[in-house]
């Protein structure tokens, strides 16, 4: 395959950036997107030119660190993460553009590259349960009915790459927040944390700068892992429960 | 006989001993040495720094469970967040002997286990420790809100895995490391939330800091700024992971890399058996040289498939028009008892033997069938889904084939690293001061590691053992001289460490990081993967400083070292590996015996298995570095079996 | 709690949401009251008259439409600054765009804010020309609602700003409903298909009951 390549590159954080245009040749369908782009950077080496700068670790769809916005959709056009995007889901002549995620709370690092400390700083607002090691009774002294464990896992699938903010027109981070407060939310080890924990990563969210949820439901389209919309609404739900039970 | 002797790449120095193990019962030594080991004054914990490198499984939960107790824990990943840490990949599961199932699974069965599949090359301490503390993990990651897998009554379910004849396998679905990782994550984000733990993201150790024979701090690249910054502390963690990147393809993130434990051994740091790589048998096959990593199906998929080759060669027919008589379940009929879960060596090395036969499958003919044909009629296919929905997706996603309707084709890769850096009892290196967990650690998994025990070890290291081990060594040194960038060890350890960065810009030669890694990556594989023998080993150690020479030729990495550069971290890290794949080489060429995951051609069973030399290789080989290129001097650690005697593994 | 509520984002939403759903019941009695032009003169402006004595003798002549008048406009206020602050938020948090854009959401959405603010202002001209009269076509008469109506409907902007309103009011509706429930925690994907459908009921019935007045007029039905 040969395509042509529309790249967002930007020198650092302060610089200004640009789409920036590259063909490529010899592209297998069987190739995965970063590998296309793994293509793309072995030649600008060789150029001398800058390889253009994308997260990535894995490559098996679960770090989280991969991140391309392709041809405006968060990961692509398949619901998967850009590592599990292969070649085959684009044609021979194809032109493809390649957008770092867009959000206030996701500067810019370096080309594809932004910094999602945010998201952290959200988890270590309270997305835990206050477990210290040493002090766990035994695993089965507290037996979870299987339908809230399930749901339990749905949520905790969730890799933290972005996508739901990526896509999101407001830049929100509703459906993140959901996936860990629904989490623990639903298991008894969380409940003693259950209300300040939704009230606190509430907060933080909003403090980093993330938008509302006006239920576009772009988020859950884009989430690689299947995070459903309904998330959210159970999100608000604990929220106002834990308004109610907790003066603050 | 004294085949060793006859490699005159090493020289031999004095054994190394294990001290702080403790005698007495195996059943009693973690006891006695916990007590033995002297306590820190809570009040006191506060004054003390400890650095952690990496935040996978073995640095998350130490780095939580350090400052839980009270330290100030300065922690580090070249992530841009502890969450991505690699142990995030690990899919099938975590033993631990809690013998829910009243299946005759005990704490002394699961050690017996875990040195039997290690082929006797293990620690018989170290070993029932971990058995021990399997049982504690459990309830630590419930307590955290990990959702392992439950059944209708709400207790928790397992699965069996490789080399093993009882259920012991914890799991939550086929994202098993995910959930532990978060789980660990969660509790050291607690941590920084706290003020306890300084987290350095996107921040790469590039040296250790040894000043006085003890380990005193890191030098450390901020990755997005470029600045080298140094970091003091009063004890030192590793926890990086293993080195499966030498060989380029392999399971290992693209990132995973050795330059910790690598640059920990240049300072003075054992390298212990770094000839033990895993080779996984369930992974999915290569589709061409742009093959940037090799991704894993996991373990339990051994549970419920069954692994096949057409019985004459060269049948390319497809998988389902070839009749049941014709396939050659070569798993179940060679080891009728085990079947298809046989210890992940045994069961990579089969393929390779069905697949240098002539009767591999699939492009190339590398590749073995893994097929649920039989589980779907047996369980339905909504019960395979339910059980490996996602590995399924993965599958398709991958190859573009339905799993459902034809059967999976797989062939072995690199997948984890036994061998690691030499520690003591207390996961304490030959440097005082610099402790080594996890993967990067070469303790308790001998020549193989069991499946679903790299998730135990992992999480027995950082939540349990260091954070009791370590403060017998804090007390014993509690007053340390305070240093800073002018101390003169500091200063060149600096010096070099801006040096090497800066000498791999200058040279602008014209081969990309990724083709000398690539390069060095099939030789490797060749020569020092499933099958070694002395001539490809000797042919490997020729060539490697060939390749070095050549890199610090031909190298080119764009940009400068004050940003952003992915490709000075790529090149940086390969220095490392080609040092490090020489030393490989050398271990796996000393040892001329088989056992566990290494594979000597010149020593197999009649029947093709590996067959171990225990009178002269039953020990732990550590290697002391002298210079690059030169011979290192190997320190023998004899290994005890007062419990589990050395056999002939059998899993027929 | 009143803090907590008003200082965060889903705290805002929240209160969208219970403003919202106050204004949608009086909507629906609007619309209810409104049907009553197809049974005369005398029952419309009988209508009228009742809604100044209701409550009576407890409350005193208007007391009880002055109160729902009084609540109306703090949920009109609530609503539009929760809608104004929490776009600005919105906007903040994506202020880099993409250069490749795509349509995704559908039309209701992408409406909403749109939709908000042609509603606000026809609620102003509504008051004007049927509650103060102040911009009425016509000779405007007190508690006369019935040829009020017609006056209005007998212009060609009259229909065409009430149309164009209540068909926005139908969008916004459609949207704003299934969104409250899922602001206020009823939204689970079992009872998605629930959800949607009673939006979508609501909102169509609600348009179709206020569009079919000014139609009736237009075609003589009434007059």
């Amino acid at each position: 395959m040969k395509l042509t390549l529309r790249v967002w590159r930007q020198q650092n954080a302060d610089a200004e950036g640009a789409m920036s245009t590259y063909e490529v040749d010899n592209i297998s369908s069987d190739m995965s997107f970063l590998e296309m782009l793994d293509t793309l950077n072995e030649e600008l080496i060789v150029k001398g030119d800058d390889p253009v700068a994308f997260d990535h670790d894995c490559r098996e769809g679960i770090c989280g660190a991969c991140s391309l916005v392709i041809n405006g959709d968060a990961h692509g056009p398949e619901r998967t993460t850009t590592c599990q995007l292969h070649m085959r889901s684009f044609k021979d002549g194809d032109t493809i553009d390649v957008e770092p995620w867009r959000a206030a709370a996701f500067p810019v690092v370096k080309d594809l590259v932004v910094d999602r400390s945010s998201f952290d700083r959200i988890i270590q607002s309270g997305g835990y349960i206050s477990a210290p090691t040493g002090a766990a009774p035994e695993a089965h002294a507290a037996p979870v009915p299987k339908p809230d464990a399930d749901y339990a896992f749905e949520h905790a699938e969730c890799i933290g790459c972005g996508a739901c903010v990526a896509a999101c027109p407001n830049g929100s981070a509703m459906l993140f927040t959901s996936a860990k407060v629904n989490h623990l939310g639903v298991l008894p080890q969380g409940a003693p944390e259950r209300e300040t924990r939704v009230l606190d990563m509430v907060a933080q969210m909003d403090e980093e700068g993330f938008g509302g949820c006006t239920l576009t439901g772009e988020c859950a389209t884009a989430c690689p892992k299947g995070i459903p919309l309904p998330s959210i609404s159970a999100m608000n739900k604990e929220w106002l429960r834990a308004t109610r039970k907790v003066s603050r | 006989m004294n085949s060793s002797r006859e490699y005159a790449d090493y020289t031999t120095g004095e054994p190394v001993v294990d001290t702080k193990a403790p005698a007495g019962p195996v059943a009693e030594r973690w006891d006695t040495r916990r007590f033995e080991a002297k306590l820190v004054n809570p009040a006191n914990r506060r004054k003390h720094t400890v650095i952690v490198v990496g935040t996978g499984l073995a640095g998350g939960s130490a780095g939580a469970t350090l400052a839980e107790q009270g330290y100030h824990v300065v922690q580090f990943c070249y992530q841009d967040s502890p969450r991505r840490a690699h142990s995030i990949a690990a899919q099938g599961g975590i033993n631990a002997a809690k013998n829910y199932r009243n299946d005759g699974d005990s704490v002394h069965r699961l050690f017996y286990d875990t040195v039997k599949g290690g082929d006797f090359r293990a620690r018989e301490s170290n070993v029932h420790r971990l058995a021990q503390i399997s049982v504690e993990i459990i309830d630590q990651c419930v307590a955290q809100g990990v959702p392992f897998a439950r059944e209708y009554g709400g207790l928790l379910d397992t699965r069996s895995f490789g080399g093993v004849q009882v259920s012991r396998t914890f799991y939550a679905r086929g994202q098993t490391g995910q959930q532990l990782l978060l789980g660990a994550y969660q509790a050291l984000s607690r941590q920084i939330a706290a003020g306890n733990v300084e987290m350095h993201p996107r921040t790469e150790m590039l040296d250790v800091i040894v000043v006085d024979g003890r380990a005193r701090g890191i030098v450390a690249r901020d990755l997005i700024t470029g600045k080298i910054e140094t970091y003091f502390a009063d004890a030192v963690v590793l926890a990086s992971g293993g080195y499966g990147n030498v060989f380029y393809l392999s399971t290992n993130a693209m990132n995973s890399n050795a330059t910790a434990i690598w640059r920990a051994h240049r300072r003075g740091a054992y390298f212990a058996n770094p000839c033990f790589t895993q080779i996984h048998p369930t992974c999915i096959p290569r589709t061409g040289d742009h093959q940037s990593k090799l991704t894993l199906m996991s373990e339990s998929l051994r549970n419920d498939g069954r692994i096949w080759v057409p019985k004459a060669k060269g049948d390319d027919r497809p998988a389902n028009k070839i009749p049941e008589d014709e396939r050659d379940y070569y798993l179940e009929r060679i080891y009728p008892s085990f079947g298809n879960l046989v210890p992940r060596d045994i069961a990579s090395r089969a393929a390779k033997n069905v697949c240098d036969e002539g009767r591999g499958v699939g492009p190339g003919g590398q590749g073995v069938y893994l097929d649920f044909a039989d589980a779907i009629k047996r369980m339905g296919k909504k019960a395979v889904e339910a059980k490996y929905g996602n590995l399924f997706d993965m599958y398709a996603r991958i190859t573009d084939e339905d799993p459902y309707k034809t059967p999976m084709r797989i062939y072995p890769a690199v997948h984890y690293t036994m061998g690691g850096l030499w520690v003591d009892y207390d996961l304490q290196t030959t440097v005082p001061g610099l402790f080594a967990i996890g993967e990067a650690n070469f303790s308790d998994h001998g020549a193989n590691r069991l499946g679903a025990s790299a998730l135990m070890q992992g999480l027995a290291d950082g939540y349990f053992v260091l954070p009791s081990t370590i403060n017998d060594y804090l007390a014993r040194n509690p007053h340390h001289d305070e240093i800073s960038d002018e101390h003169p060890v500091v200063r060149e350890v600096l010096d070099e460490t801006a040096d090497r960065i800066s000498r791999l810009l200058a040279v602008d030669g014209d081969r990309t990081p990724d083709s000398f890694h690539r390069e060095l990556g099939e030789l490797m594989w060749e020569f020092c993967g499933m099958a070694r023998t002395e001539t490809g080993l000797r042919k490997a150690l020729e060539r490697i400083p060939q390749i070095r020479e050549e890199f610090w030729r031909r190298i080119k990495v764009p940009g400068t070292g004050e940003e952003f550069n992915q490709s000075l971290e790529k090149a940086n890290r390969i220095v490392d590996y080609l040092e490090l794949a020489e030393l490989m080489c050398l271990d796996a060429l000393h040892r001329a015996e088989s056992c566990g995951g290494h594979f000597r051609e010149e020593s197999q069973t009649p029947d093709g298995e590996a067959a171990r030399r225990d009178e002269e290789f039953g020990y732990a080989a550590a290697w002391e570095f002298t210079a690059t290129g030169e011979a290192p001097a190997l320190h023998k650690e004899d290994l005890v079996f007062e419990y589990v005697h050395p056999t002939q593994r059998s899993y027929a | 709690m009143t803090r907590t509520i008003w200082d965060s984002s889903v705290g805002k939403k929240t209160v969208m949401a219970v403003s919202g759903l106050i204004m949608l019941l009086y909507l629906i009695a609007h619309m209810i009251g409104n049907l009553k032009i197809f049974f005369g003169p005398a029952e419309l402006n009988h209508y009228a008259h009742w809604l100044r004595t209701v409550g009576e003798p407890f409350m005193h002549y208007e007391w009880t439409l002055w109160l729902i008048r009084v609540v109306l406009v703090v949920a009109v206020v609530a609503h539009a600054v929760s809608a104004y602050q929490l776009s600005r938020r919105d906007i903040r948090a994506r202020p880099a765009k993409y250069v490749n854009k795509k349509a995704g959401k559908s039309f209701a959405t992408r409406t909403m804010r749109w939709g908000g603010i042609i509603l606000g202002l026809f609620i102003v001209w509504h008051i004007l020309d049927l509650t103060t009269g102040t911009v009425h076509p016509g000779g405007y008469e007190h508690l006369h609602p019935y040829q009020n109506i017609i006056d209005t409907f007998s212009t060609w902007y009259g229909n065409v700003i009430y149309i164009v309103a209540v068909v926005a009011l139908g969008f916004h509706v459609r949207h704003g409903l299934w969104s409250a429930a899922q602001t206020l925690g009823a939204g689970k994907a079992t009872r998605d298909r629930a959800l949607k459908i009673i939006a979508n009921g609501v909102a169509f019935l609600l348009t179709a009951g206020f569009v079919v007045v000014p139609v009736a007029v237009m075609t003589g039905v009434v007059s």
